[in-house]
């Protein structure tokens, strides 16, 4: 095809630039070791929001400064932007040297197509310092193939004060406990819960989060090798997840809705209009950002981890969640694994732990957390032993939006739990 | 050359990439044929988006453009304040899609405007069985004046004295309309219906802010559709196949259009009695 020929052509060119002396635009100067000539990385990152943009504009300046002979071109990206950039720049046979990624099974498709570099060798001698849960995530076949900067996981934030009305004392641990919860609040005339199911994947959340529960993280792998998904596990989840429909505890549009923006899930819970909603850690920003009472809210947010189910088959040292990472491109220079070193073992780990937009995953860079909501996924995050990784990225990307799909259906009153696991089922199947 | 390099290449490579299944990633080494396009057929969603598609064309011949004509009717008659309400009624055609899709949107959310107005309590967005005539109430809303405006100026175009004598010879208003005015507007009748048509099979930006096409794929469209797979799936052989589908009904649409309705017109014949 014509890709290799056009990337012959660049890394000609970009080599010819080298040679001449040249710093300019150069996707990698291609040496084995690390070079004293001029390099160029292109980062590309989605920290779009401070505070973690300004913390690593710093770390550049920081990094540059200890290292003149390099250069770092840095595309801040908006989520969605930034993953339409990237899949439109490799259809070219083009990668950043440094990009976002989740790890999972849409690294694995870039991995397949010899655009990510292994970086087993190069980063050995440190990623033992990293959380094994999170490091775990960028494996492939054994082989490291990105570091991750960040680990939270996905639980239920509620309003205190709205529990308090509601006479609730403690937040509920079982399932069982959970649903008698959100009938008490819904007694008081309190929202139980917003989901922002327009956007498909916070609904996934809890169809996830039950399977995760009740047919457990093997089921779950199994799944994703032989497309088993409708095993009796998951159509109990289903099942599970529809008697919490039927309760009817969601506000009311919740299909139109999305999770962030105008009459959004977030702005359910910003304003105190209904009590829980089960997201990850970057939750607490975007609640605030959603309201005039930004304070008000942090204040009054709780957290507890998504409640165990009698019976069934994984335990509450499991969690549902994700990160973020860096994967490397195939054409990156030593130094591209060196920068991302230094982002994510330096003191510039315990900085963004501080700020609060992250949650740092070197070991020791926990107590730089202070912010009290992160602290508390951050301790359940320690007590984790496992991570089911979001299943949109876990698998591949078809099977992901099947699930989504298949779960909306479910929350729409328009599929029964058989069928939203056969329809799921099938897409993976179908591959 | 331009238009060889910027139009037709990208139609051949589309219809290239739908013989195989590609993620977009790596060398195209897995034909499968027509599979792609069996697979569109069978599958309930996107012909349930194509199903949409259609609603919208004879949802936009039947409501939207006979709307457009009487509003011209009425702003070409000489009344107070025309002027005014022309540049009113044209307004919202100069926004973009998106901003129109946002402004609806906040109106319709549970608690948004559209609740303090209406007599009946829906949840406009949110209701698969609504969400389609939704949506058509906010193209209507954006296109109507575009319409409105070739109208106008297509019955601008008719000389008044054939009306008066039409008057004169004793028409009633109807008649005058049926007979005169609608004759002599057919040109651009034809016109406005064709962009309307074409505008309503490749719809995308409106619906994809307000709804994404859901919920549960009750408002997709065939351009929805496409950008999902593509995209999101990052099933790009598949997404291709279904490019080449849409480009096939519209452009079948458009030569057989040319053909037989605007071939009149175009060979330059001033006037025809309708049909």
């Amino acid at each position: 095809m014509i890709q290799p020929v056009r990337s012959a052509l660049v890394l000609a060119a970009t080599a010819l630039l080298v040679a001449c002396g040249g710093g300019g635009d150069d996707d990698g100067s291609g040496s084995a070791s690390k070079s004293t000539g001029p390099v160029t990385i292109e980062w590309w990152h989605i920290q779009n929001n401070d505070p973690m943009k300004s913390v690593w504009a710093d770390a550049v300046k920081q990094y540059e400064a200890a290292n003149p002979n390099v250069k770092i071109n840095v595309t801040v990206l908006e989520n969605e932007a930034f993953k339409a950039k990237l899949t439109t720049t490799m259809q070219g046979g083009k990668v950043p040297d440094i990009f976002q990624s989740w790890g999972g099974g849409t690294l694995k498709e870039q991995v397949e197509a010899g655009l990510v570099q292994d970086v087993t060798e190069p980063t050995k001698a440190w990623i033992g310092d990293l959380n094994s849960a999170a490091t775990g995530l960028y494996q492939i076949d054994g082989k490291q193939y990105g570091v991750p900067f960040n680990l939270g996981m996905v639980g239920v934030w509620y309003r205190k004060s709205l529990f308090e009305q509601a006479g609730i004392d403690a937040p509920p641990a079982t399932w069982d406990e959970f649903l008698t919860t959100v009938q008490a609040l819904k007694q008081k005339g309190v929202t139980p819960l917003a989901v922002g199911e327009k956007d498909k994947w916070p609904g996934m959340f809890w169809w996830a989060n039950l399977s995760l529960r009740i047919a457990g993280k093997d089921a779950l792998a199994q799944a994703g090798e032989d497309g088993s998904f409708d095993s009796p596990g998951f159509v109990k989840a289903g099942a599970e997840l529809k008697r919490l429909i039927d309760l009817q505890p969601f506000q009311k549009g919740f299909l139109a809705a999305p999770w962030d923006g105008a009459g959004g899930e977030a702005a359910q819970i910003g304003n105190g209009k209904a009590a829980m909603s089960l997201m990850g850690q970057w939750a607490p920003s975007t609640y605030a950002a959603n309201t005039k009472e930004s304070e008000e809210v942090l204040a009054d947010l709780g957290w507890f981890p998504f409640p165990t189910v009698d019976g069934g088959a994984g335990g509450p040292t499991e969690q549902f969640g994700g990160g973020d990472g860096f994967a490397i491109g195939k054409d990156a220079p030593p130094e591209a694994v060196d920068f991302i070193k230094f982002l994510v073992t330096s003191d510039v780990a315990n900085k963004a732990g501080a700020s609060g937009g992250i949650l740092p995953v070197k070991k020791g860079t926990e107590s730089s957390v202070t912010d009290p909501n992160m602290k508390s996924v951050l301790d359940a995050r320690a007590q984790a032993d496992f991570v089911q990784l979001y299943l949109d990225q876990a698998y591949a990307p078809a099977v992901g939006q099947a699930v989504n799909d298949a779960v909306q259906e479910l929350f729409a009153g328009k599929a029964s739990p058989q069928d939203v696991a056969g329809k799921i089922a099938d897409a993976a199947k179908a591959g | 050359m331009l238009y060889g390099l910027l139009v037709i290449a990208p139609v051949l490579q589309a219809m290239y990439y739908s013989g195989f299944k590609w993620n977009g990633l790596g060398d195209l080494d897995d034909f499968v044929g027509l599979e792609n396009f069996r697979r569109a057929f069978a599958d309930d969603v996107f012909t349930g988006a194509l199903w949409h598609n259609g609603v919208f064309v004879v949802l936009s011949l039947l409501a939207q453009l006979p709307f457009a004509l009487s509003v011209a009717l009425m702003l070409n008659a000489r009344i107070r304040g025309r002027a005014l309400l022309r540049v009113l009624y044209f307004a919202p055609f100069v926004l973009s899609e998106v901003v129109t899709g946002v402004v609806f949107t906040l109106m319709l959310q549970p608690g948004g405007l559209a609740d303090g107005v209406s007599p009946v309590d829906r949840e406009w967005l949110a209701d698969p069985s609504i969400v389609l005539y939704t949506l058509f109430v906010a193209i209507s809303w954006k296109y109507f004046g575009f319409h409105m405006i070739l109208y106008l100026a297509g019955l601008q175009q008719i000389p008044r004295e054939l009306e008066e004598a039409a008057i004169v010879d004793g028409a009633s208003g109807w008649q005058v309309f049926r007979h005169v005015t609608l004759p002599l507007l057919g040109p651009t009748i034809r016109i406005s219906a064709f962009l309307s048509i074409i505008g309503a099979l490749q719809l995308f930006d409106l619906v994809w802010v307000m709804t994404g096409g859901g919920p549960v794929n009750a408002s997709n469209t065939m351009a929805i559709y496409m950008v999902d797979w593509g995209f999101k799936r990052f099933q790009f052989g598949y997404a291709s196949a279904v490019a080449v589908i849409m480009l096939v009904i519209s452009l079948a649409f458009a030569l057989l259009y040319q053909r037989y309705v605007l071939r009149r017109d175009i060979e330059g014949a001033l006037t025809s009695m309708g049909r």
